[in-house]
């Protein structure tokens, strides 16, 4: 992930609120940051080598990221959210899980 | 100086008088003054005493950069410690008094350190860790754990209250389109631009009258504006100051609900902790004039010349009898006029050669001169002068008052936080804000413009700047130009003095003096932030909102540089002090954090059960008889629930429903151990790991159906294993079909230990025959009936070692089923047990909790290394077998005894060999209790190697925080029953 800045077009929803596709904008009190959302976890029976990069080698990203938050003092859903680490401004958010992203979308 | 109440001059309201009490003495004021006017008013010139020499100051400006006139407000609990006397409001009964002095402010025994100001001198605090000068210097610290008392008694500016803050605070959050700090020309202004264009504005105010610098005005009413302004449709918040601006243009305000009302209603906040989210911020903040450093530029009398300005025409007070104004700059002018009229004589000294301006005939002005040292000590008596060109050239005016202008420093501090970097502009010796890429406009003198025209035409072209950003409009733009001054503003920051040690303060508050700069830059602090740092300047109440610039031009001069090479330093919030009181807002008591209680909470009240707090849950602690102390009670209740019977409230473990058809799968691959083949019907003890293979947390799941699981956790881990489920399924394992709902809430449990508890179980299910071994054995589980009809779940299950079960019911069930056991059991002669019982019990038998569970060690650590499967994967098992978690000297749970049977020990206790006791050592116990079975302490934790490595070894148990050392062996954790035998029975 290159660090170039680039600048963000059309942010509606900013860090201090998180627009919760179930809930709706809420106070980014009501959720509980998880972490890079980009991972992508291996199978529990693949090596320790696979773990250990997808666990311990993480990029240290300055820009767009994609990341997790769980509305833990709401619906309980965990969100997948694309936020800027230099602005705080927040681009998109939608439901982790496919099937409740579907519901969730056009609600 | 002289200062009085003049008749026609000023806003206040003259039919309310309102009394009030200064030092003690009884005074009085009128309804519209600040505490500060009122003191002038009533004549009184000394209000505060300085921080390091105890000087004597007086009220120096009219604003939030007052550094004189700090007093302490209210008494007892009450007291509020290092108001600005400037910008509170005056109402009947206010008692305010001086602070910093002792016996008071006009006589001081402090002061004798204005004579020692030899060793006060910068960074004095931090010479005397190197050893007093001349004395021991170099000699180290030894002189500086004496003179840390007395220096940690002397610091510090007025005292808090040691009482708890009787007031209430609350939070509170709002929204708009456009939101302006600041009510002078430029914010009402675009205020009232943004609102013709229907904009949702909040107008911020932190005086109680709108109007700004237009305050300071003759001919200004104030009166009206607010309700013209509220009925045109913006909302104005007067009184609340707008301290910060973050993150996507939100700014948090400090609105002061009651300072200003003797007496309030006590439902009502004193202060209310604003999060406004704006959509774009105009910063209408305004400037602050500049005083300039000479020799006693601090004696009472000295003011800014605005501030005398604003003193007459706000609060009709003439603040001097013979003033004489030194200036570099055109903006006191017109005040010198206005304040002869009002009865003075003024002399002006210009430090300009010449200017072009009509100057006022009936004004004595001396140009090319300036202030050299004033004459007095409590008061002035007079002014050294001396001309701009010839130094050597001069002589005394006497006068009793000396305004300042050194030129204006725009407020740029509310940008600042946002991490723009203000720019120096060398026309007008000022700060301006910086290129803003943010929905953040300045306008107004904020921006460094002094005209009021082009501040009020600044404020119309924010105002279309914020409509342009939010898409109402597009206009091109364009705003007045910076200055606006007829001449140049002259470079004058410090006349200096030829005398030693000179009082030339550039920092009022913190006595930090031009000396103190130039000494501060000899002995290497050349960076601002060092500068600040090392002596202080900057860092008292007011932040360097009167003395920054100053010492930074002082030192600027020292390095040869000009001021933008050398840089200012970062302002951060807050822009005025916020108590934290209102930070806390309702967070304070039972409002904390929540208390949790489980369904029996009363029940086990009822029966004399003391209660601790565990996490945000109170449970039962010990069940005290008569007299009996912790000890007596815990040693007595884990006694007889080895002996017979044992109830103990265990409601505040994790509950987690898993439900659907992939319920075993998601359960089987999150524990260690094999849940694939577990019966219905039965429970298993379980290990949960994280991604890194380190242990999460420890617990039990039964089978209760085909696709229907409960899962226990432990108290500490109960939310985060529920979020950790709810991660996986989520975002891992989107293809398994399983719900998890935590039911912590809706299950009581109870435990049922000891050899007697089958017996008792029996007596309270409808079947009395139903629990039997066969029926019910180890690890089974049983959905059944009280003997009331009332349906609950039974496991046998033991943390004790003990036979021993856990009975769950529905949480509004809980007193009946306590009821029912407890009755059977005290025909056992059966005991209630609480925690330290419960932590007895399970340390005897090498169980291990969230104590030794701390999220540093693994499954093999814990001693649990047989419940990792080889036979399948599971969350951790790969990283679990990482290299550096598998090496032998790790440290594994052990049991520990004291060798001298009558020796304790404590929780936290260092593990060491006998010739090394230091640093980490070799291990650390965890937990420990009295053990009645055995009759001695012991102890669970860790030790590098595991018993193998240290068995028979006597090693030394190091506490060095209780200063205590005792000899200790390493034994087996399961130090009682290790067969089992008594669990299975
Ligand atoms: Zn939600």
């Amino acid at each position: 992930m290159n660090g170039a800045l680039v600048p963000i077009q059309n942010c509606t929803v900013d860090m201090i609120r998180i627009k919760c596709p179930y809930c709706g904008e809420r106070d980014h009190s009501e959720f509980t940051y998880g972490g890079d959302a980009s991972i992508k976890y291996p199978a529990l029976d693949a090596s320790e080598s696979e773990w250990t990069k997808a666990i311990f080698f993480r990029e240290n990203i300055r820009g767009m990221q994609k990341e997790t938050w769980h509305h833990t003092n709401g619906c309980r859903l965990w969100l997948e959210v694309e936020r800027s680490t230099i602005t705080h401004e927040i681009k998109s958010v939608k439901a982790c899980h496919p099937q409740i992203e579907k519901i969730t979308k056009h609600k | 100086m002289t200062s009085v109440r003049k008749e026609k001059y000023g806003k206040i309201n003259r039919d309310k008088v309102l009394g009030f009490t200064w030092d003690n003495k009884e005074y009085f004021g009128y309804e519209g003054d600040s505490l500060a006017s009122a003191l002038l008013a009533n004549n009184i010139k000394i209000v505060g005493r300085s921080f390091k020499y105890h000087r004597p100051r007086g009220v120096m400006s009219c604003g939030v950069e007052e550094s004189g006139a700090l007093v302490t407000i209210g008494s007892g609990s009450k007291a509020d410690p290092n108001v600005r006397a400037t910008t509170q409001e005056l109402y009947s009964g206010l008692i305010a008094k001086g602070q910093n002095a002792f016996p008071n402010v006009n006589y001081d025994f402090g002061g004798i350190n204005n004579y020692l100001s030899r060793f006060f001198a910068a960074g004095f605090y931090y010479k005397t860790f190197m050893g007093l000068p001349p004395f021991e210097w170099g000699k180290g610290t030894g002189i500086w754990m004496i003179f840390e008392k007395i220096i940690r008694k002397a610091a510090g500016m007025g005292k808090a209250s040691r009482e708890p803050d009787p007031d209430n605070y609350e939070h509170a959050n709002d929204f708009c389109d456009l939101l302006v700090v600041g009510s002078g020309p430029a914010g009402i202004a675009a205020a009232q631009e943004a609102v013709n264009k229907k904009l949702d504005v909040i107008l911020i105010e932190q005086d109680s009258l709108l109007g700004g610098n237009n305050l300071s005005e003759a001919e200004f009413d104030a009166s009206l504006l607010q309700n013209q302004l509220e009925s045109s449709g913006i909302r104005v918040m007067s009184r609340t100051t707008a301290f910060g601006v973050y993150d996507n243009t939100v700014v948090g305000a400090l609105e002061r609900v009651t300072d200003h009302i003797p007496n309030p209603n006590s439902k009502l906040p004193r202060q209310r902790f604003w999060t406004i989210r704006a959509k774009h911020i105009i910063l209408a903040s305004g400037a602050l004039e500049r005083h300039v450093a000479f020799n006693n530029n601090d004696i009472p009398g000295v003011m800014t010349v605005n501030a005398s300005r604003h003193y007459l025409n706000r609060y009709g007070i003439l603040t001097g009898n013979n003033i004489v104004i030194t200036t570099n700059n055109d903006s006191v002018y017109q005040t010198a006029l206005e304040l002869q009229e009002a009865g003075s004589k003024v002399t002006i000294l210009d430090s300009r050669k010449n200017i072009n301006l009509d100057l006022p005939k009936e004004i004595d002005v001396h140009l090319n001169t300036l202030p050299f040292s004033i004459n007095g000590r409590k008061k002035i008596e007079g002014l050294d002068v001396c001309k701009a060109t010839d130094k050597n050239n001069k002589n005394t005016i006497i006068c009793d008052q000396v305004l300042i202008s050194g030129g204006w420093s725009p407020i740029v501090n509310l940008v600042s936080h946002r991490g723009i970097k203000p720019i120096w502009n060398q026309e007008n010796l000022c700060f301006v804000p910086g290129d803003i890429k943010e929905n953040i406009t300045v306008v107004g003198s904020a921006k460094g413009i002094w005209n009021k025209n082009d501040c009020v035409k600044s404020g119309l072209v924010g105002a279309n700047e914020a409509m342009n950003t939010l898409g109402i409009h597009k206009k091109e733009i364009s705003f007045p130009s910076v200055g606006g001054w007829l001449n140049p503003i002259d470079t004058l920051f410090e006349v200096k003095s030829n005398k030693f040690p000179s009082k030339s303060f550039v920092d009022f508050q913190h006595d930090v003096t031009a000396e103190d700069v130039r000494l501060a830059h000899r002995e290497g602090f050349i960076s601002v932030e060092h500068l600040k740092r090392y002596t202080t300047l900057g860092m008292a109440n007011d932040q360097g909102k009167m003395g920054n610039i100053i010492g930074l031009s002082l030192m600027a001069e020292q390095l040869d540089k000009t001021i933008p090479e050398v840089g200012t330093t970062v302002f951060r919030p807050p822009y005025t002090p916020v108590p934290i009181g209102a930070l806390t807002g309702r967070n304070v008591g039972k409002h904390f954090r929540p208390l949790r209680v489980t369904p029996m909470h009363q029940w086990n009240i009822d029966h004399g059960a003391k209660m601790i707090e565990v996490g945000l849950y109170q449970r039962p602690w010990y069940y005290p008889k008569k007299n009996e102390t912790l000890s007596d009670s815990y040693i007595r209740e884990t006694t007889i629930v080895r002996k017979t019977v044992g109830i103990c409230d265990v409601t505040s473990l994790g509950k987690i429903a898993i439900q659907g058809p992939d319920a075993t799968e998601l359960v089987n691959r999150i524990y260690t151990n094999p849940f694939a083949k577990l019966p219905i019907g039965k429970a298993r003890y379980g290990i949960m790991l994280r991604d890194d293979g380190m242990v999460m947390d420890d617990g039990t799941s039964w089978r209760l159906g085909e696709n229907e699981y409960f899962m226990t956790t432990s108290t500490a881990a109960a939310a985060k294993v529920m979020s950790w489920l709810e991660e996986l399924l989520q975002t891992r394992w989107t293809d398994l079909k399983v719900n998890v709902t935590s039911v912590s809430e809706q299950w009581a449990g109870t435990s049922i230990a000891g050899p007697k508890s089958r017996d008792v179980l029996n007596e309270c299910v409808l079947d009395s025959n139903e629990i039997s071994n066969q029926n019910l054995p180890f690890m089974g589980v049983l959905q059944t009936k009280l003997k009331d009809g009332t349906p609950c779940r039974v496991v046998r299950i033991s943390f004790s070692g003990e036979l021993a079960y856990e009975m769950y019911i529905e949480s509004d069930y809980a007193h009946g089923m306590m009821d029912i056991l407890w009755e059977s059991a005290k025909k056992y002669d059966g005991c209630l047990y609480g925690l330290e019982a419960l932590g007895a019990l399970r340390v005897e038998k090498g169980h291990v909790t969230a104590a030794e569970l701390d999220g540093r060690v693994t499954i093999d650590d814990a001693g649990l290394g047989k419940m990792a499967s080889t036979k399948k994967s599971y969350i951790g098992s790969a990283m679990r077998k990482r290299g550096v978690l598998n090496a032998d000297d790790r440290e594994m749970l052990v049991g520990f005894f004291p060798i001298n049977e009558k020796e304790t020990f404590n929780a936290g206790t260092i593990v060491c060999e006998k010739n090394n006791i230091q640093g980490q050592g070799i291990g650390r116990i965890t937990s420990v209790t009295h053990s009645p079975e055995l009759g001695h302490w012991i102890g669970i934790g860790y030790v590098n190697g595991g018993l193998d490595s240290w068995k028979d070894v006597t090693l030394v148990g190091a506490d060095p925080v209780r200063n205590k050392q005792m000899e200790i062996k390493v034994v087996s954790p399961h130090m009682i029953d290790p067969e089992g035998k008594r669990m299975y029975a």
